[in-house]
């Protein structure tokens, strides 16, 4: 009914419309044409000139409006280096079109409504003339060399890279579908090589683990940066073009699938700088409609978008980006965890599953002769005791996990300082299953530790070893934890 | 209106003229009972006239600009009005829009992405390429030129159907299940190359590329002929200096037409290869879907420069035929000569010629290495000045004319305007280091749609209303109604468009299903919705315009006289109702340029007169 009512509105305006239009043809042909012909003539250069002179207030009454949303102006002034010469740049630019749009316009319109039509009107009889198009091809060709000369400089600072040797912050964005992984390089600065078949679920980007750089390599939900530290972003892309887009820094730069890209930058006000800045401006001071109790310049933040069209989740593709000042930075990135050792590592991700990296052995030889010197220093027999934390066996079985050896040696190493120590290795279950069984397990783990350490040259005087079964536990057995606790190998020192 | 000839002889000066000093060629020996258009369809559907394919092009143009545009308004209401429900127009869009409990419907995002998509390769190439140059070179080249037809009636025909079978592969896509593609009409690969990617790079996508490569097919055979006829078969007399501007127009813009559509159809063909067979000239190391790809080493960055190679020249094969039309109109209703007709056309030339060494410009940001887009900036920006001699040229037609305002000139006018503001913005964008800031914004969207949207639309109508006599048989379309559509789209066009710039400015990226996500651009709610209002009440005025368009054609007032608007070119000189052939006896024959007007004080001289003794040619005076 409605679609019905709709067609036959629409009908109704059409033969309207086609009155309307028959009518003024009646008009004509009764009050002659030529005399129609120049009424319209006044009417239309008229409306010609009304239109102009509107149009031109509109624009520079709607430029003022808005001026504070308009690069270089007010609020909207660009947070980084670069980008103050870009603004400027085009500021100039606005300067030099603004001038001839106007002229032009004015010309065009006003010259439509001076030479309208008359009957004893004559035209003039002027197909050109040299002077005049030599001026007008001259003119636009200063401007425009002014224009290319100063736009390349510009242009070309600002995408230079950095300098070998120069000192930069440089941190990694990859578009993806849709959202961006944000990659720190950690302490060495550097960051790690990828490989995009080695993309997973747990491995966003691919990175090679084998490759040392990775290791320390931070994953973060926000970029953080320095004020007036130089920025060198690398970007790339996952899947399909992506483009980084920053625009209170002037950033932008497409993210290539296969092809890194980069952008350097330096951001020269902070956050907070930029907020206080904002604070001045009428149309920040109003409350933000998603979190009422505060201004829009209070929730103000710089972000980061994409503006190449990647699909349908294209125009969600946020992430905060927040710049403070040097020291808040080192804090912040002192505070960040390495992707790897919170993720991968000991994972089947890891490739160094089965073995520890140099600083984990380092820690853990440390905390063992830490232990060790208790022990030594301790008067109680009891206390002569040092679980093996590290050494652990296969479920059920009296094999060595691999990462065991670590701890054995440390072991080794000890019975190598103290030439007249001597030691019990003992080795004790939790209370499932079988008694028995369990007295036999713990012996025959015993025994394997036993093995290992009289392998590596430690005469077999210096120790013994035996199997508790779950005779001595030390603490319950009726928890999860507690039995854990209670399944242990360890050592007694029985003479110095 | 005026008219030096009397208009109540049996015969025309003109006629009088081309029987003195025309070229006799024997047609109608030849052409007896026209056995080429004996029937319905010969005449009407599968016709090889000119005049009749230069109609067939531009009814096609239209049905596709009514689509183009209602999707444009599609998305606009998204943009405008994204809490409004659009549950009212589930019946023709079904699932594509999804209706909550609460009755609500939401457009989906894949949809209008594919919106987007579909109204910028509608209107870029079906309506502007083909209504816009299809029409009115093959309507004006052999009426212009003093030809009977074009150089291949036969493959002028082809030319039109091969446009229309794009066309309707194309409208087929839009009634797949997993939709029409949607991956923005420049379809960057991978976006475009991978099903995994998005749902219109499936099916839709095939279909896309099948209907383009159709359509660079009708381009080529129109474009060929359109320069062999030019080059061959000028009347004598004829020379190239002679040429209306239009001609010179439709002429660059046929040989620009040649020489870059292939390169988009060779990039097409290795994007197929892409997608079907396992290549990998576009992609490289993607991981998508859960899955790493097998492809590696190739570049998305190459289908860029391919693409653009065509696709920059494509906005000049949009605008030259509308400058072309613009400096005809404007000089035959000024009575005046257009200014520097030479400069006109060298601007033209350096235009072309330009046009094919800036197309890095859409790419400053892609990626390509920094230092190359110093060269592309330069001669980016060197096309300001033959763009700017072109504009002056405009308005010093104007200056000293006796101005007839009807809606053809108007449209003229407003293409000035339109070109000059659009032109402008260009500047900005052309120059690398501000294009890091507005690419890929509402800036770049504002710039193109008023120098390659609206001022070709622009161009378009003035062409429309100035040469409808020509093309439906001596009817005029309604002046009133015509007026009232030139103004309303104007202030409208400017309403929709200007504002844009200030979104721009501030940062807002184009091709945004919604804005609220970010702080940064969720602020300007209420220009939105302006837009959107003033998109809608546009378009409903360019409804006005085809509603007196179809009326017009059985109703519109009849032409009385065979020249109404005192013009000096050949097209005039045929009869009113102009059959196949163009001129019922001889060819006329030229005798001067096409732009005498106000000269020696005659109000204008048909290119059919002799020169009088002492009488200097051409623009010499």
């Amino acid at each position: 009914m409605t679609a019905l009512l709709a067609i036959i509105c629409v009908v109704l305006l059409a033969v309207i419309a086609v009155q309307v239009g028959k009518v003024t043809e009646l008009a004509g042909k009764i009050r002659g044409e030529e005399e129609v012909q120049e009424q319209t003539n006044r009417m239309n250069g008229s409306i010609g000139m009304i239109f102009m002179i509107v149009f031109l207030v509109a624009t520079v009454v709607s430029a003022f409006y808005y001026r504070n949303w308009m690069l270089g102006y007010g609020p909207h002034e660009a947070a980084s280096e670069h980008g103050m010469s870009l603004d400027y740049l085009f500021n100039v630019t606005l300067f030099f079109t603004g001038i001839v749009f106007i002229i032009t316009q004015i010309l065009l319109f006003y010259f439509a409504w001076k030479y309208q039509g008359k009957k004893d009107r004559k035209a003039l009889f002027m197909p050109h003339d040299n002077k005049l198009e030599i001026i007008w091809t001259i003119i636009p060709a200063i401007v425009m060399t002014f224009l290319v000369v100063g736009g390349l400089d510009v242009w070309n600072e600002t995408m230079a890279d950095v300098e070998p040797g120069e000192e930069v912050i440089e941190f990694e964005a990859t578009g993806y579908q849709f959202a961006w992984a944000l990659r720190y390089p950690g302490p060495d600065g550097k960051l790690g090589t990828r490989d995009y078949t080695k993309i997973n679920g747990i491995n966003a980007l691919g990175q090679v683990w084998t490759d040392e750089k990775n290791m320390d390599d931070l994953m973060v939900d926000e970029i953080v940066l320095p004020k007036g530290k130089k920025v060198r972003v690398r970007i790339i892309a996952r899947d399909v073009l992506h483009n980084f887009y920053l625009p209170h820094f002037r950033v932008k730069m497409d993210a290539v699938p296969g092809m890194p890209t980069y952008f350097v930058f330096t951001p020269t006000k902070t956050t907070e700088e930029y907020r206080e800045e904002l604070s001045k401006y009428p149309e920040y001071q109003a409350p933000d409609i998603n979190e009422p109790e505060k201004m829009l310049w209070e929730t103000f933040n710089y972000e980061l978008a994409c503006a190449e069209l990647c699909g349908k989740g294209h125009f969600s593709m946020r992430r905060l980006v927040r710049v403070v000042e040097e020291d808040e930075y080192e804090v912040w990135l002192n505070g960040q965890k390495s992707f790897y050792l919170s993720s991968i590592r000991g994972t089947d991700e890891d490739p160094y599953k089965d073995e520890l990296l140099d600083f984990e052995i380092k820690e853990r030889k440390a905390a063992f002769n830490s232990a060790v010197n208790k022990a030594r220093a301790a008067v109680e027999d009891s206390l002569r005791i040092i679980r093996l934390e590290n050494v652990n066996f296969e479920t059920g079985s009296s094999t060595l996990t691999p990462l065991s050896r670590y701890e054995l040696d440390n072991v080794v190493d000890m019975l190598n300082q103290y030439s007249n120590m001597t030691i019990e290795v003992a080795g004790h279950t939790d209370n499932t299953g079988d008694a028995e069984a369990n007295q036999a397990l713990s012996e025959s783990r015993a025994k394997i530790v036993y093995d290992y350490i009289v392998a590596r040259d430690i005469a077999t005087d210096r120790l013994n070893f035996a199997g508790y079964g779950q005779d001595r536990p030390v603490d319950t057995n009726d928890t999860d934890a507690g039995r854990a606790s209670n399944r242990r190998t360890e050592f007694k020192i029985l003479t110095q | 209106m005026a008219s030096n000839v009397a208009i109540t002889a049996p015969q025309t000066q003109e006629d009088l003229l081309i029987e003195e000093f025309g070229y006799d060629d024997h047609f109608h020996d030849h052409h007896h009972g026209d056995k080429y258009q004996s029937n319905f369809v010969t005449t009407y559907i599968f016709s090889q006239d000119h005049k009749m394919i230069a109609k067939q092009f531009l009814i096609t143009g239209m049905f596709w600009a009514i689509i183009g545009g209602l999707m444009s308004l599609v998305f606009r209401l998204q943009l405008g009005f994204p809490e409004e429900s659009m549950a009212w127009l589930k019946p023709i869009l079904g699932k594509w829009i999804t209706v909550n409990e609460a009755g609500i419907g939401t457009l989906a995002p894949e949809f209008y992405y594919a919106l987007v998509t579909m109204h910028g390769t509608i209107i870029v190439f079906f309506v502007l390429t083909a209504g816009l140059s299809g029409t009115f070179s093959n309507l004006l080249i052999p009426l212009q030129i003093g030809a009977r037809d074009m150089a291949s009636p036969l493959l002028n025909m082809f030319s039109y159907w091969f446009f229309f079978l794009a066309g309707v592969v194309m409208f087929a896509s839009l009634f797949l299940n997993t939709g029409p593609f949607a991956g923005g009409w420049t379809a960057y690969p991978p976006l475009s190359a991978l099903p995994q990617a998005s749902s219109g790079s499936g099916a839709g996508m095939t279909l896309w590329t099948v209907s383009l490569v159709l359509f660079v097919v009708s381009v080529l055979l129109g474009g060929i002929n359109y320069v062999t006829t030019v080059l061959n078969l000028r009347t004598k007399g004829m020379t190239m200096w002679r040429l209306p501007l239009t001609i010179w127009a439709f002429f660059v813009t046929a040989i620009i037409g040649i020489l870059s559509f292939p390169v988009l159809a060779s990039g097409f063909f290795l994007l197929m290869c892409d997608r079907g067979l396992g290549t990998s000239f576009f992609l490289s190391e993607i991981f998508i879907g859960g899955q790493a790809l097998d492809h590696v080493g190739g570049s998305p960055v190459l289908y860029q420069h391919l693409f653009w190679f065509l696709g920059h020249p494509e906005v000049y094969i949009i605008i030259l035929p509308a400058m072309g039309i613009v400096s005809e109109v404007l000089s035959v209703h000024a009575r005046k000569p257009i200014f520097g007709y030479k400069a006109m056309v060298y601007s033209i030339l350096a235009i072309a010629f330009l046009s094919f060494i800036v197309w890095a410009h859409h790419m400053f940001m892609s990626g390509v290495n920094p230092f190359i887009s110093n060269f592309f900036v330069i001669f980016t920006l060197i096309i300001a000045v033959p763009s700017a001699v072109k504009v002056f040229n405009w308005i010093a037609t104007l200056y000293g004319g006796n101005i007839r305002f009807n809606s053809a000139n108007l449209f003229a006018i407003g293409f000035v305007s339109m070109f000059i503001s659009g032109g402008l913005t260009g500047i900005f964008l052309g120059n690398s280091a501000i294009d890091i800031q507005l690419h890929d914004t509402y800036f770049v969207v504002a710039h193109f749609h008023i120098v390659m949207g609206i001022a070709a639309f622009f161009g378009m109508y003035a062409g429309v209303y100035h040469w409808f006599p020509k093309m439906f048989a001596g009817r005029f379309m309604n002046e009133t109604l015509g007026k009232i559509h030139f103004w309303g789209t104007l202030i409208g066009a400017y309403a929709i468009f200007w504002p844009m710039h200030y979104l721009g400015m501030a940062g807002v990226p184009r091709r945004y299903y919604s804005f609220d996500i970010f702080d940064t651009f969720r602020h300007f709610g209420t220009m939105n919705k302006f837009i959107t209002i003033a998109a809608i009440i546009v378009f409903a005025l360019q409804m006005l315009m085809v509603i007196n368009f179809f009326y017009s054609i059985w109703r519109g007032k009849k032409m009385t006289t065979q020249n109404p608007y005192g013009s000096s070119t050949l097209e005039w000189t045929t009869p009113i109702n102009v059959g196949h052939g163009n001129w019922p006896g001889k060819i006329p024959t030229v005798q001067r340029w096409p732009y005498d007007y106000g000269k020696d004080g005659k109000e204008f001289v048909t290119q059919v007169t002799p020169l009088t003794e002492k009488e200097k040619a051409e623009g010499a005076h």
